[in-house]
């Protein structure tokens, strides 16, 4: 055992990339949750924008136009389940699991020609001073673009739901949306939008796996994800900055138990890859004494009936 | 056993049809148990196939199933091949065996042949690569190639495969650089890319500066890149695209020899249950190009060691080895027999660490 | 201008008619995405819904219909229970290993003795796998308030992770030549979940398949706890009024659905499967939620679901072997095939109205 080849700062700037992903579907999904709707297709969208990315980057040449196309192929995706939910009533839990089966599908069908092939590099950001600095350096300083933008959406989120007019019309709409309609809120169109802004997220997570973390394409590689980034959302009871820090938590238990594997620790090592299931359960137990609870609306549907 | 004669009885009666209609074709059929999109283990067996094609012509079809769940769907998947007119299957995955057997009762006047398993009977065959041969001349590699003295090497699961692949580069890396250490990550998934672009970083930053891996995607050759001053090998396939750094060499799954051999015996009636354990030397296990990222005397060495093992004289598991609990295993000039490895369960001497159990 | 309008009771007619012209539609979009992938659509779509039923080969495939369908139907019967009461288990998946795990477990401890009480004891060890595996959602839900569809998630893949340490360790073959995966309980006659008729499919998780719809019947029309979950899902707080103890039905639910969901993996398990390998499950835990709400939460309605599911992953495998259509093709069919059934839902509880609104 030799715990000191870890690195703290490699590690924390590794976690911090291994992490990416999965905040940007969970912001997605915290909107749309915040918004009344429960939509379990995360690891669906996830996919089609994993292969619309990684096929617009290939033919583009361009990784940020490849987000940009991840993103539409997201939102497109979510009106499906819109369509379903909002109006067409259908229960929204399982349609969100019908997506995720539709869109491994589709995202398999549309990348048969694209296994093999390596996209282009994103690069990293280089600051001159900063990003040559000790410790923060790599930690602050040294990622790729969409890092920061998973952190400033982030931000934005926060922002806007706590201080604006826009989060407080979104918050009433998951909180009680007969009442909401009463106002005079558009219940569904608000809703609409939610899903579409977090098909949108989860289609850029999808590419940041496709083109920057691994980066290449293969069928079903989000391979759960998506799934995690569901759990986050609960897991930072539908608070943005809980959800970075989940997500940090998260992709860092895998980070650190990996690197306890290297080091030799000798834990037996099927227990250490439970490990981040078993911690995000404790987390959770923890946490469950904070009663904020869940947006009071989630998951039902709503039909104006007068 | 009614059912069994239901089906024997109406295989006879399709196997009259058939011949009848198309007495010249032979059906092939092709259990997959991933995508063939997966650009590994899959997608070889599915270039196999491919090459069945080109090489047949209009004399056989093949059909395959891909993403087939090991069990009953799998079970389900070859009697339906086999109802349908299969001469010849093959079935693809481990954990297809029992499956495999099990319908091979039923269909006597089918051939079948089994990867990578251990269970034959009259009309199922074995086959499997010696993965391990090509691990030898990656561990030469390795063995010259590290400046830090580790090595990493990422497995999927604890299984003898992945084992004997480890023991096989271990021993070669030891023997040209006796300072070279062994860091060991099991991923516990068979596909996960994004975990196994973690798993490499872990070990890049934990000072290895050689990456073996033991699965398919790669996330591992992307993340030596962005490091720099990696090297890996690509795995089942050749992983071209990083050439030639980091990927300095490969490993190449190529069972298009085996398959195309295997339907001509179908073809000519000379099929027989045979269990097949091919190395480099019969082409089932290529060693992808060996790049200039490699110094010549390096690329020398490996390739010797390759036609040493190709042509025979010289075997990866020679004595005298020890296993890790320091046991004798092989004295001086023994050869490990092929019982041995197929189930090999214990790290030789000088690997750090346990195999997970 | 084209409004929708709330039936004041849900309409029977559609109810029926509705799955109907899903299938209808699927077929339509189906056979177009067949057609743009150059294959020929009506036969793609033949072969599917028509060819495991009444094929040449239907004598095979009818009885695969059971194997496959059966496991999905027994999971899906005990996640409605809860899912009516507004409790969500989604961590079947993770109780039908840890079901099949114990289960097995429990006989593999007896190798190789020969006696008719091993398969009911493993029965029993898998049910109760199943059970204690949901228990932890549920006590931590009722204990401590915590989200029991996370906590029933991540159990999934601590499951798993079990699932392939007892694999590569503890139920290790000791004749498997140091490969992975247990015994096979197919060649061990006291342990192995035979065909009770041969060449039928029916073993005793298509019995207990069964059972279970009848017992959901019975208890949902029947009994007081029946009652009791259909008021709290459609009436929470009349349910708090009418005495309904949250605990207890919180613990019933996904204890229930958790033994469920542990009997079909220890069925499987001793049965079609025969073995434990590190990759036993297959997703039956998650296609069964999906084939809960398919079958609209109730028992014969999931049922026919389950059947419906089975036969187009069995069409769908035939459909590939003989047209050589991508499995993919096949999940975006079936994905289509769920949208529809859920959309077209729709004219069940409400009807299209063109015009202006009745002031009410």
């Amino acid at each position: 055992m030799d715990l000191s080849a870890i690195n703290p700062v490699l590690l924390i700037a590794s976690l911090m990339v291994a992490a990416t992903p999965l905040l940007l579907a969970a912001i997605g999904e915290l909107v749309v949750e915040k918004a009344g709707v429960l939509n379990l297709g995360v690891e669906g969208m996830m996919i089609v924008g994993a292969i619309a990315g990684f096929a617009t980057a290939v033919e583009s040449g361009s990784p940020l136009l490849g987000f940009v196309a991840a993103a539409f192929a997201g939102a497109a995706l979510s009106i499906l389940f819109a369509i379903l939910t909002q109006f067409a009533q259908a229960n929204q839990v399982a349609s969100g699991l019908s997506l995720t089966l539709f869109g491994l599908g589709l995202s398999a069908l549309m990348g048969q020609t694209y296994v093999g092939i390596k996209p282009p590099r994103m690069g990293d950001i280089h600051l001159p001073v900063l990003s040559d600095l000790p410790v923060v350096g790599p930690i602050l300083f040294g990622h790729d673009i969409i890092l920061y933008f998973g952190i400033a959406l982030t931000a934005a989120v926060w922002w806007v739901l706590k201080y604006s007019r826009l989060g407080l019309v979104l918050r009433a709409v998951g909180e009680n949306h007969d009442a909401a309609h009463a106002l005079g809120y558009k219940v569904l169109k608000i809703r609409l939008l939610a899903i579409m802004f977090g098909g949108a997220c989860a289609g850029l997570g999808g590419a940041y796996i496709s083109l920057i973390r691994v980066p290449q394409w293969t069928e079903g590689m989000t391979a759960g994800i998506g799934w995690i980034a569901l759990a986050l959302v609960v897991f930072a009871s539908w608070k943005p900055w809980r959800a970075l820090l989940g997500a940090y938590l998260f992709g860092g238990v895998t980070v650190v138990q990996l690197n306890l594997q290297a080091a030799g620790v000798a834990i037996p090592v099927e227990y250490l890859a439970m490990s981040p299931y078993l911690i995000t359960i404790l987390v959770l137990v923890i946490l469950s004494a904070d009663k904020s609870s869940a947006p009071a609306s989630l998951g039902r549907n709503f039909h104006a009936s007068r | 056993m009614k059912l069994t004669n239901l089906l024997t009885s109406a295989a006879v009666a399709l196997g009259l049809a058939a011949g009848a209609a198309m007495a010249d074709t032979t059906k092939v059929g092709f259990v997959y148990v991933g995508p063939v999109g997966d650009g590994g283990w899959t997608y070889e067996h599915d270039q196999g196939r491919k090459a069945v094609e080109a090489e047949f012509g209009d004399q056989v079809e093949t059909v395959y199933v891909e993403n087939v769940a090991e069990g009953p769907d799998a079970e389900r998947v070859m009697t339906q091949m086999a109802l349908e007119g299969a001469d010849l299957i093959f079935t693809t995955s481990f954990g297809y065996m029992d499956p495999t057997i099990n319908v091979a009762k039923k269909f006597p006047n089918v051939k079948f042949e089994h990867a990578t398993g251990y269970k034959r009977a009259d009309n199922v065959s074995t086959y499997s690569a010696r993965f391990y041969e090509g691990r030898a001349v990656q561990g030469t590699i390795a063995g010259h190639m590290t400046e830090s003295n580790i090595v990493g090497y990422i497995g999927s699961y604890p299984i003898p495969e992945v084992i004997r692949g480890i023991n096989s580069a271990y021993i070669h890396a030891k023997k040209v650089n006796p300072d070279v250490q062994f860091k060991v990550v099991w991923a516990f998934t068979w596909f996960d890319p994004a975990k196994e672009a973690d798993a490499a970083k872990v070990l890049i930053e934990q000072g290895a500066d050689v990456i073996l891996q033991h699965t398919d995607s790669t996330a591992p050759q992307a993340a030596a890149q962005n490091a720099g001053n990696v090297i890996t090998f690509g795995q089942a396939s050749d992983m071209s695209e990083y050439a030639p750094k980091p990927r300095v060499s490969s490993i190449i799954d190529n069972w298009a020899p085996y398959y195309v051999a295997r339907t001509k015996a179908v073809i000519d009636g000379t099929w027989e249950s045979v269990d097949t354990w091919d190395g480099i030397g019969a082409g089932m296990v290529e060693i992808g190009e060996i790049t200039d990222a490699v110094p010549a005397e390096v690329k020398e060495a490996a390739l010797a060691i390759k036609d040493s093992i190709a042509n025979g004289t010289y075997h990866p598991f020679t004595g005298p080895l020890k296993k890790q609990d320091g046991s004798d295993w092989l004295a001086e000039g023994e050869v490990a027999d092929d019982g041995t490895l197929a189930g090999m369960n214990f790290y030789v001497e000088g690997i750090e660490g346990d195999i997970p159990q | 201008m084209i409004r929708l309008e709330k039936r004041p009771q849900p309409s029977r007619a559609w109810s029926m008619a509705t799955p109907l012209v899903a299938v209808l539609a699927t077929m339509f979009f189906g056979g177009l995405l067949f057609a743009v992938l150059g294959k020929p659509p009506v036969e793609a779509i033949r072969t599917i819904f028509w060819e495991p039923l009444f094929g040449e080969f239907s004598f095979y495939y009818r009885p695969q219909l059971l194997v496959k369908g059966a496991p999905l139907v027994l999971i899906a019967i005990g996640l409605s229970l809860g899912f009516r009461a507004g409790i969500w288990n989604i961590g079947a998946e993770g109780q039908y290993i840890m079901g099949a795990i114990c289960g097995a477990g429990a006989g593999l401890a007896f190798y190789p003795a020969d006696s008719f009480l091993i398969f009911p004891l493993m029965v029993v060890a898998g049910a109760l796998g199943g059970w204690a595996w949901a228990m932890i959602p549920a006590v931590l839900k009722t204990r401590f308030g915590t989200n029991e569809i996370l906590v029933s998630l991540m159990l999934v893949y601590v499951a798993e992770q079990f699932l392939a340490s007892v694999s590569l360790g503890l139920l290790k073959n000791p004749e498997g030549f140091g490969f992975p995966g247990s015994r096979n309980l197919q060649s061990w006659d006291s342990a192995h979940n035979a065909e009770l008729i041969a060449g039928t499919g029916m073993h005793w998780g298509v019995v207990a398949a069964l059972i279970a719809v009848i017992f959901a019947y019975v208890l949902l029309n029947r009994h007081m706890t029946g009652y009791h979950i259909r008021l709290t899902g459609e009436a929470p707080r009349a349910a708090k009024f009418a005495g309904v103890n949250p605990t207890r039905l919180v613990l019933f639910c996904l204890g229930t659905s958790g033994a469920l969901a542990g009997l079909a993996g220890l069925f499987e398990v001793s049965g079609p499967s025969g073995q434990i390998s590190i990759d036993f499950n297959v997703g039956y835990g998650f296609t069964a939620i999906i084939v809960a709400f398919l079958g609209r939460l109730h028992p014969v309605g999931i049922l026919l679901a389950g059947g419906l599911m089975a036969l187009t992953y069995i069409g769908g495998d035939i459909a590939q072997s003989n047209l050589q259509l991508p499995a993919a093709a096949i999940q975006v069919f079936q994905g289509m095939l769920l949208f529809f059934l859920l959309a077209f839902d729709l004219l069940t509880n409400f009807r299209i109205a063109i015009g202006k609104p009745e002031v009410a």
